[in-house]
């Protein structure tokens, strides 16, 4: 039997599908054999002029053809798309390896980064965070802790001097008398901030930063004070490292102590004793000073220098590098 | 202090090594900085003896000496001005090498063989006396090695005292404490009263008995004037630092870092009268024994004769009256100073003496006795003469008492966290030299007279506490009642505000909070400068009023080390001293310079301006939520551009600045590229608002472009607040997206392309009403600006 006429257009369509490269040459396959005039279509119209007993099989040979080819052409529809979505994405692939577009990253400064992380730790071991003026007078800087008014102790605080008498505070210690003053125990408090020394050199800068820590309750003991470094200095060096506390003497604390730790070496032996923290009893003289009965009351304070805690922590030996602000050593930290 | 280890251990009994002793007082807070031998190794150099001196042949400068050394005698070319037959002198052997890397080798000088080397002090490391051989007395065994002949297998320990221990500044403080750390015994020299062989006395005044309650002096005639120190003194000395001066002096200064008391000699011939012991008054004049003429302060101590000062009391003799090599009678003062009267007044004339060290900490009340017997004893030893009576003038009234102190055990035990029982609480006090007397479970303690730091219970604790060892007292976990003081949630940490910055691309950065005057002049920030008394240097003389200086210099140092593009903040306080007062406020200062962003493939980067710094504070505002109405306003600031400036306000309150540095400014600043700064108070952008949520609809916005021609002296932010107000609560939101000016507008105009935003939280809003809404709108710009839409 030969082929109907629709099978033989079918042949010749699905050829041209087959063949066709893009959508539009698809697309115009489609025209001319599916499309109003084409060439399927016009079997389709023709039906009406064969006999009514042909006119059955014919039709149904002729749909199965439209049938066929809308299917071959669907599907390689299908198959030009993905190509060419193919196509366009390999066109826009980009070097991923190529920076981003951005500005330089910023930072912290490195003592303020330690300052971050020493609030941080006092804050979980219970303290609020209190500030007061950097510039002070001498009864908050000096009388109200107990420095006598002539005593050399003065003198070793190298003070700044207004013309009118007031200082640059040399220590954050006024801070805790501001706040037993306002408020009554218990007291726990760390006071940060920026102090003042006239003094400049290799290991002296006129101005760094001290974080104080004050305690006031009953029943604090010396114990708890070596309890609370001993925690800290770990926390803060992420070690576990030895600890000493030697006598030493502030006015403001009694009995009182230098605190030592024994720092590792580069390959993790122990090192040398070094010296990182001021503490002590808060001398009954201050609490009385601040309407605290010392009788009723004890505390402890302690007193660091952030930027000690920065050099040790980042391994920074020069001190005078923290306030020279070179933007390559500043961004060794951010 | 520095001293000696064997004098220490002449007094304290005790095997320790010095290194030993160093970590024991460490321990017990006196902190040892340093331990170091007394010499260095001087194998090779003997005591040697010139025995024939002649003079070179071809140099007139040098002689040739005959030596005895450790063997058969030599012949040395010698060039020291000192040298003489007989004298005994340090011999470097040949082989040795000295401290100073000098090898002697056989060598020959203008001709003549020399076979060693006689030294002098520095040459030995052993002082500074450069002038001649260093003179070994004349009983020195010849051929015995110098460092076992002055005793130097010894160590020096530098104590860096803290300056409550006053009693510590002697060898029998040292010893004393020593005894009680390591319950070693303590000897100390018989000092034994001299009886006076001479009738000679002074008259002693006490006119100012507060400030010296307590003067004594005693006359010694006839002393040798020849006479000389002995090594084994000088030795002492050197190794605490000090140079020997004279038997007499020597002689004090030995009393002082013995037992502690600072003494004094004053020469009788230039004593008039008697001693009188003054406040200084107006016309006093005097030159001290450093050469520095001085009109002492009304509230310095002098001691005086009947005629003019003599001396500044506790801190340094007079020229005047003192000893000399002529001098054979001399008067010794051994007096107590009221701490007060001596604090800061060395400082005061640049001085550093040891006996104002001593004074201003409090000497031990009662010891001028012992020490002027001493003295006494050790001058007649060494000089001869004969010595008067005593003259002690008393105050006793104006003499500090040492009270006995109540110890109560359960205190100490409350203070320390401890278990500490009476018996070893007794125990160290009695060591320490204290008088402990037990009622029921507390004690009742007196000090020895040096301990002027034992006045109150708290003095013992940590008496107790120290002796006992810090590291024996228990420790115990943090733990204790928490209270709960949270900062209210609108106010925003400071350090989420740096971190935002950081993250925005910003470094920070921390710059001194003094500056030199002209600096903020120069910026024209100079207002309310606060002066500091005593600045470190002129260019840190006054307290920053703004942060704006310190950052152009950093800027400035990192432009010129390569670095072009960056940006910068720093928070600080600043201060500023007017008529209004005085006000310390932090400030955040920002600071940007360069591109606007990174260097990249893709586009080449834009300078960063104005805008770029703008949106920074508009973002950091915005981001935190600001509580109130943020405006920019165009003024005029000295240090900025005057067309790039503006005030920051929230709330019409001024919070702040920014705009670019005045390019004149840049310009004397030698800074090549524009730079944009601000300056904004902290605690003005840290009040953030609490949110409280409101319908926000859910009905969809309309947007209209507008674009309408304004005349320049309109600001763009005023016809948004126009529009603003006009729509009310309909506009949610109007926006600049596009300014033209050129061809098309007339000048002195601009064309601005305004977005408008409306929505309704209730319902969606019907074309014809935004219609008649920017018809009003397009009215009112033109009614109130001029303003015309574009054609």
């Amino acid at each position: 039997m030969g082929q109907t006429a629709a099978e033989s257009l079918l042949d010749e369509a699905l050829g041209l599908v087959a063949g066709a490269e893009d959508e539009r040459t698809l697309d115009d396959v489609r025209v001319r054999f599916l499309g109003k005039k084409g060439a399927l279509t016009a079997q389709l119209k023709e039906l009406g002029k064969l006999p009514p007993e042909q006119r059955r099989e014919a039709g149904q040979a002729v749909n199965r053809a439209k049938q066929s080819l809308e299917q071959a052409i669907q599907a390689k529809g299908d198959e030009l798309g993905r190509k060419r979505l193919a196509e366009q994405l390999e066109a826009e692939s980009v070097d991923v390896t190529l920076p981003g577009r951005r500005h330089e990253a910023g930072g912290l400064h490195p003592v303020s980064r330690a300052l971050d992380r020493l609030l941080d730790i006092f804050r979980q071991l219970g303290f609020d965070v209190a500030t007061g003026p950097e510039v002070e007078d001498d009864y908050f800087n000096f009388e109200a802790l107990n420095f006598p008014p002539h005593h050399p102790a003065r003198a070793m605080h190298d003070t700044f001097y207004l013309p009118d008498g007031r200082l640059l505070r040399t220590h954050t210690s006024p801070v805790q008398i501001r706040v037993m003053k306002e408020q009554s125990p218990p007291v726990r408090i760390v006071a940060p901030g920026r102090v003042f020394r006239s003094d400049s050199d290799q290991t002296h800068t006129p101005q760094f930063h001290q974080v104080e820590g004050l305690l006031v309750d009953r029943d604090v003991t010396f114990a708890d004070l070596k309890g609370l470094l001993s925690d800290f200095v770990n926390a803060f060096f992420e070690d576990d490292l030895e600890m000493r506390l030697r006598p030493s003497y502030f006015p403001f604390t009694e009995p009182s102590a230098e605190v030592d730790v024994r720092w590792r070496n580069a390959d993790g032996t122990p090192g040398n004793w070094l010296e990182v923290l001021g503490c002590g009893m808060v001398h009954p003289n201050v609490l009385t000073n601040c309407g605290i009965d010392p009788e009723e009351y004890t505390g402890y304070a302690f007193g660091l220098g952030v930027e000690r805690f920065a050099m040790l922590r980042y391994r920074v030996d020069d001190l005078r590098l923290f306030f020279d602000n070179d933007l390559r050593f500043l961004r060794q930290f951010r | 202090m520095k001293i000696s280890y064997r004098w220490l251990t002449e007094w304290a009994d005790t095997d320790l090594a010095a290194e030993e002793v160093a970590e024991r007082f460490t321990l017990a807070g006196l902190e040892v900085d340093s331990v170091e031998p007394v010499a260095p190794p001087l194998d090779g150099v003997v005591v040697g003896e010139i025995v024939a001196i002649d003079p070179h042949p071809d140099a007139d400068r040098l002689r040739v000496c005959t030596v005895q050394g450790d063997s058969e005698e030599r012949t040395i070319v010698c060039g020291a001005p000192n040298a003489r037959a007989g004298m005994k002198a340090p011999l470097a052997t040949l082989g040795t090498k000295l401290p100073g890397g000098l090898k002697i080798k056989p060598a020959k000088l203008r001709g003549v063989a020399s076979a060693g080397m006689l030294c002098s002090e520095p040459e030995l490391g052993l002082g500074e006396d450069a002038s001649g051989l260093m003179e070994l007395p004349a009983d020195a065994p010849v051929g015995e090695s110098l460092a076992s002949y002055l005793g130097l297998d010894d160590r020096v320990l530098e104590i860096d005292l803290t300056p409550n221990r006053a009693d510590c500044l002697s060898v029998r403080g040292l010893a004393r404490e020593l005894g009680a750390i390591e319950g070693c015994p303590v000897n100390s020299p018989m000092i034994e009263a001299v009886d006076p062989e001479s009738k000679r006395a002074i008259d002693i005044e006490l006119q100012s008995p507060e400030d010296c309650p307590r003067y004594i002096g005693r006359v010694i005639e006839g002393i040798d004037p020849q006479a000389a120190t002995p090594t084994w003194m000088v030795e002492k000395l050197r190794r605490s630092g000090i140079r020997s001066l004279g038997p007499i002096v020597d002689v004090t200064n030995y009393v002082l870092l013995e037992l502690g008391q600072p003494m004094h000699a004053f020469d009788m011939a230039a004593i008039k009268g008697g001693i009188r012991v003054r406040r200084a008054v107006k016309g006093d004049r005097m030159t001290l024994l450093d050469g520095q003429e001085i009109e002492p302060d009304e509230d310095m101590l002098l001691i005086a004769d009947h005629e003019s000062p003599l001396a500044l009391g506790g801190v340094m003799g007079g020229l005047d009256s003192a000893v000399g090599e002529q001098t054979r009678d001399i008067l010794l003062e051994s007096a107590w100073f009221n701490p007060v009267v001596i604090s800061g007044r060395a400082r005061r004339l640049g001085l550093a003496t040891e006996s104002a060290h001593r004074y201003e900490r409090g000497v031990d009340p009662q010891l001028q006795r012992k020490a002027v017997e001493r003295a006494t004893a050790l001058i007649l030893e060494i000089a001869g003469g004969q010595a008067g009576p005593v003259v002690e003038e008393c105050k006793e009234r104006y003499l500090p008492e040492a009270a006995p102190v109540r110890l109560r055990l359960g205190r100490i035990n409350r203070v320390l966290g401890s278990e500490l029982d009476a018996n070893e609480v007794s125990g160290i006090l009695e060591r320490l030299e204290m008088q402990v007397w037990r009622d029921g479970e507390d004690f009742v303690v007196k000090a020895p007279s040096a301990r002027r730091d034992i006045e109150i219970e708290a003095d013992l604790i940590e008496e107790v506490a120290r002796i006992y060892g810090y590291d024996r007292l228990p420790s115990r976990r943090p733990g204790g009642r928490l209270t709960l003081n949270v900062p209210p949630e609108t106010r925003l940490p400071g350090r989420i505000l740096r971190q935002q910055l950081a993250a925005r691309g910003f470094q920070q950065v921390m710059t001194w909070s003094f500056v030199g005057l002209d600096r903020l002049e120069a910026f024209g920030v100079g207002h309310g400068a606060q002066p500091l008394a005593n600045p470190l240097s002129r260019d840190m003389a006054v307290l920053r009023t703004s942060l704006l200086p310190g950052m152009v210099e950093v800027a400035a140092r990192n432009l010129r080390r390569q670095h072009d593009t960056f940006r910068l903040f720093e928070c600080g306080d600043c201060f500023v001293a007017d008529d209004a007062g005085f006000d310390e406020r932090e400030r955040l200062g920002l600071l940007m310079t360069g591109s606007a962003s990174a260097e990249h493939f893709s586009e080449i980067a834009r300078e960063a301006d104005f805008f770029d710094l703008k949106g920074e504070i508009e973002h950091l505002l915005e981001r935190n939520a600001i509580d109130g109405e943020i405006r920019f306003r165009r003024s005029e600031w000295t240090w900025l551009h005057p067309g790039q400036s503006a005030e920051v306000l929230i709330d019409g309150r001024s919070v702040g600045w920014l705009g670019q540095l005045h390019p004149a400014l840049q310009r004397d600043l030698d800074i090549g590229q524009a730079i944009f700064v601000a300056e904004l108070d902290v605690a003005s952008v840290s009040r953030s608002v609490l949110p409280a949520h409101h319908d926000t609809g859910r009905y969809p916005a309309v947007r209209r472009d507008l674009a309408v021609v304004v005349g320049d002296e309109h600001a763009a932010a005023d016809l948004l607040d126009s529009l603003h107000k006009e729509a009310g609560n309909l506009l949610e939101k109007a926006l600049v997206f596009d300014q033209y000016r050129g061809e098309g507008i007339e000048s002195g105009c601009r064309s601005l392309a305004i977005g408008l935003i409306f929505r309704d939280v209730s319902r969606t809003l019907k074309d014809s009403e935004v219609d008649d809404l920017i018809n009003r709108l397009v009215a009112r710009l033109e009614e109130r600006f001029g303003a015309k839409l574009r054609g």
